[in-house]
């Protein structure tokens, strides 16, 4: 392998691997606060892409973007309002069957209002051919932009949560929600809020993440769970750990594609989960006692 | 035998219906009834596993596709060009290859049914066993990923190969003859007698199945369900009577996989998606979960109005509302809302009953 092709495929992984990591990240958000997996985490992503698309008719691509992510987050918040906010302890096999429902509803409801065909913005810079030179290798500008908001939406994220009073009434509704009560957080509301977010980060990185990757009512699914597959790998609920995942498998899938047919890339990303689910459920970086703790 | 005469009313049930389409001239439905038996049949066995053991499967599709996919390549794959190959001569020499014409009338060498179909209900307890050992000790969200991460590996594998026909699947499935006489087969002439195969098949595993539940071993899932830790401590051997059930439940897919195979012809990826899992799951979950009779009675309602295309282009739509909906609302099972009491509420229904006066 030449040193170009490796940094191409290094940037493919990258650019991917961050992807993934965002939609991790959205799971491990709401994890936190409620201990759920919400399966419909995919579709957020899906729907940035596909609104942004839709608003491009008629706003320019900023604001397009910005009123996508915007009416996500209010979907993430009815979401949340309409089918988790009043229910009192449910299951957790209650709870994944109704956001395995919920991620259904939002599929067939694009197919429905889009139809199947594979859409995608344009290129926010120059078009699918314009590239700039990486020590011999080619690579869109896209991608950098697609690295670049997935970075700073990560930076974002843990300043949100280290510096500012909401963010750490999140954080402590996720350490010890009754202790969280009592110090008078309305857990409630950090729920939606967590909803709201992980809806708002998908969304941004369904819009970013277009152009290089299209868009189609289905790719909810497969991002869910290579989303999933990164939350483990990094250990369920540790955003830093999403992100060292995410790089790790969008790489590993990339210089996969040297060696198996295309077809079978999906297969490899769930054949890691299943053998990280099986020997190191906790995940790479997680310690075993603190899992044990933890409710799955 | 007591206990079976439970199924009396069902038999009957089957043979009036299968007597009224045929009086009424409507002996099409009977098509789309044979199929929701066989699916049916996948459901049961889902229960079982679901609402008993307690563990969620959301990639029993991919049994079913085990079981349909290899049933079929195997019963249509020429075997012609391989025949000096030491494999094949064997299995000539054993009687499992029967020769034949294809579309166009050149000789056709393939394996006969009834070998590809203990081939592929042998390959779906292998794999379900291989993969039943880490994926039972996992718990909630792992055990749903681990399972909905199976069925997108098996529905990549059989739209990726060449052999299993890409995204056009399998066509031109020879028929299944059971004994002589008997013909598992999608023609019209043979729509009668199968859809008494699909039930008999369907109402023998329910058989098995309540007698299972009603065993040591149903008790024994009951407490596995009801707390893992104190059936552990009470000498129940948790892992083996999962593992069991899992592959009971992955032979009852890939059975119900390769019948419906034979009897359309042919299996298209879809049968591997992971909405077909889902689709199950939800129907399980209407049924009431650990309610075998809920399982069958919506098994077949669902699946017979589905495929009737009742629900249009809003068929996956539908399966998520009633997913939602039941879970929501009534996670014990439709049968849990007590429909007769709802219905004294109106007050025409009402039963006269004295007026008791609060005190």
């Amino acid at each position: 392998m030449t040193t170009e092709l490796f940094i191409q495929y290094l940037v493919a992984g990258i650019t991917y691997g961050s992807i993934y990591a965002i939609v991790a990240i959205g799971f491990n958000i709401i994890y936190n606060t409620t201990g759920i997996i919400n399966f419909a985490q995919g579709e957020f992503v899906m729907l940035g892409g596909m609104l942004s698309i839709t608003f491009l008719q008629y706003l320019p691509l900023p604001p397009a973007i910005f009123l996508a992510v915007l009416v996500t987050m209010g979907i993430g918040a009815l979401i949340e309002m309409l089918f988790i906010r009043w229910l009192q302890n449910p299951g957790i096999l209650r709870m994944i069957i109704i956001t395995i429902g919920v991620s259904i509803l939002i599929r067939e409801a694009a197919l429905h209002v889009w139809g199947s065909d594979v859409r995608s913005l344009p290129y926010f810079f120059g078009n699918e051919i314009s590239s700039i030179a990486i020590s011999g290798a080619r690579v869109s500008p896209q991608v950098l932009w697609v690295v670049g908001t997935c970075g700073l939406m990560v930076v974002a994220l843990n300043i949100f949560f280290q510096a500012t009073s909401i963010g750490r009434e999140m954080r402590a509704c996720a350490a010890n929600r009754i202790a969280a009560v009592l110090c008078g957080i309305d857990t409630r509301n950090m729920v939606t809020l967590s909803f709201v977010l992980s809806a708002g980060i998908g969304a941004l990185a369904g819009a970013v993440m277009s152009p290089i990757t299209y868009t189609q009512y289905d790719i909810g699914t497969g991002l869910a769970i290579k989303g999933f597959t990164v939350a483990i790998l990094g250990g369920l609920g540790n955003s830093l750990g999403a992100v060292a995942g995410g790089l790790l498998l969008g790489v590993i899938e990339a210089f996969s594609v040297s060696v198996v047919p295309l077809a079978f890339q999906d297969a490899i990303a769930i054949a890691i989960l299943l053998v990280i689910l099986f020997v190191r459920p906790h995940g790479l970086f997680g310690s075993s006692a603190m899992a044990g703790l933890k409710e799955f | 035998m007591g206990k079976n005469l439970v199924f009396l009313p069902i038999v009957a049930a089957v043979i009036a219906i299968q007597l009224l389409t045929a009086w009424t001239d409507s002996v099409y439905y009977l098509t789309q009834l044979t199929m929701s038996a066989y699916y049916s049949l996948l459901i049961v066995g889902l229960c079982v596993l679901m609402g008993y053991a307690g563990q969620i499967s959301l990639g029993h599709a991919g049994f079913f596709a085990i079981g349909g996919y290899i049933s079929a390549a195997l019963t249509t794959h020429n075997l012609i060009p391989f025949v000096d190959q030491l494999p094949v001569r064997l299995l000539t020499a054993l009687g499992c290859l029967q020769g034949g014409l294809d579309i166009y009338g050149d000789p056709l060498l393939v394996v006969t049914p009834w070998v590809a179909c203990m081939i592929a209900i042998l390959t779906a307890l292998i794999i379900a066993f291989l993969l039943g050992i880490p994926v039972l000790k996992l718990k909630g969200h792992y055990l749903a990923m681990a399972t909905l991460g199976f069925g997108i590996i098996i529905y990549r594998i059989v739209l990726a190969s060449e052999y299993f026909g890409e995204a056009d699947g399998i066509s031109g499935v020879p028929g299944f003859q059971l004994v002589p006489g008997l013909l598992v087969s999608g023609d019209k002439s043979w729509r009668v007698p199968n859809y008494y195969i699909a039930w008999t098949v369907l109402i023998l595993a329910v058989v098995l199945l309540r007698h299972l539940i009603n065993s040591r071993v149903g008790r024994a899932l009951r407490a596995i369900h009801g707390s893992p830790e104190a059936a552990d401590a009470m000498g129940v051997d948790t892992a083996k009577f999962k593992l069991q059930t899992f592959m009971l439940s992955a032979v009852f897919s890939a059975l119900a996989g390769v019948l419906l195979t034979h009897y359309n012809g042919g299996i298209g990826p879809s049968e591997a998606s992971v909405m077909k899992s889902v689709r199950y799951v939800a129907i399980v979950a209407v049924g009431g979960m650990a309610n075998i009779w809920g399982a069958l009675v919506m098994g077949m309602v669902l699946n017979f109005l589905s495929l009737r295309g009742f629900f249009g282009s809003y068929d996956d739509a539908v399966f998520g509302l009633i997913l939602i909906g039941i879970m929501l609302f009534a996670p014990e099972g439709i049968l849990s809302l007590q429909l007769g009491r709802l219905w004294r509420r109106i007050p025409l229904f009402r039963r006269k009953t004295p007026a008791v006066k609060e005190v």
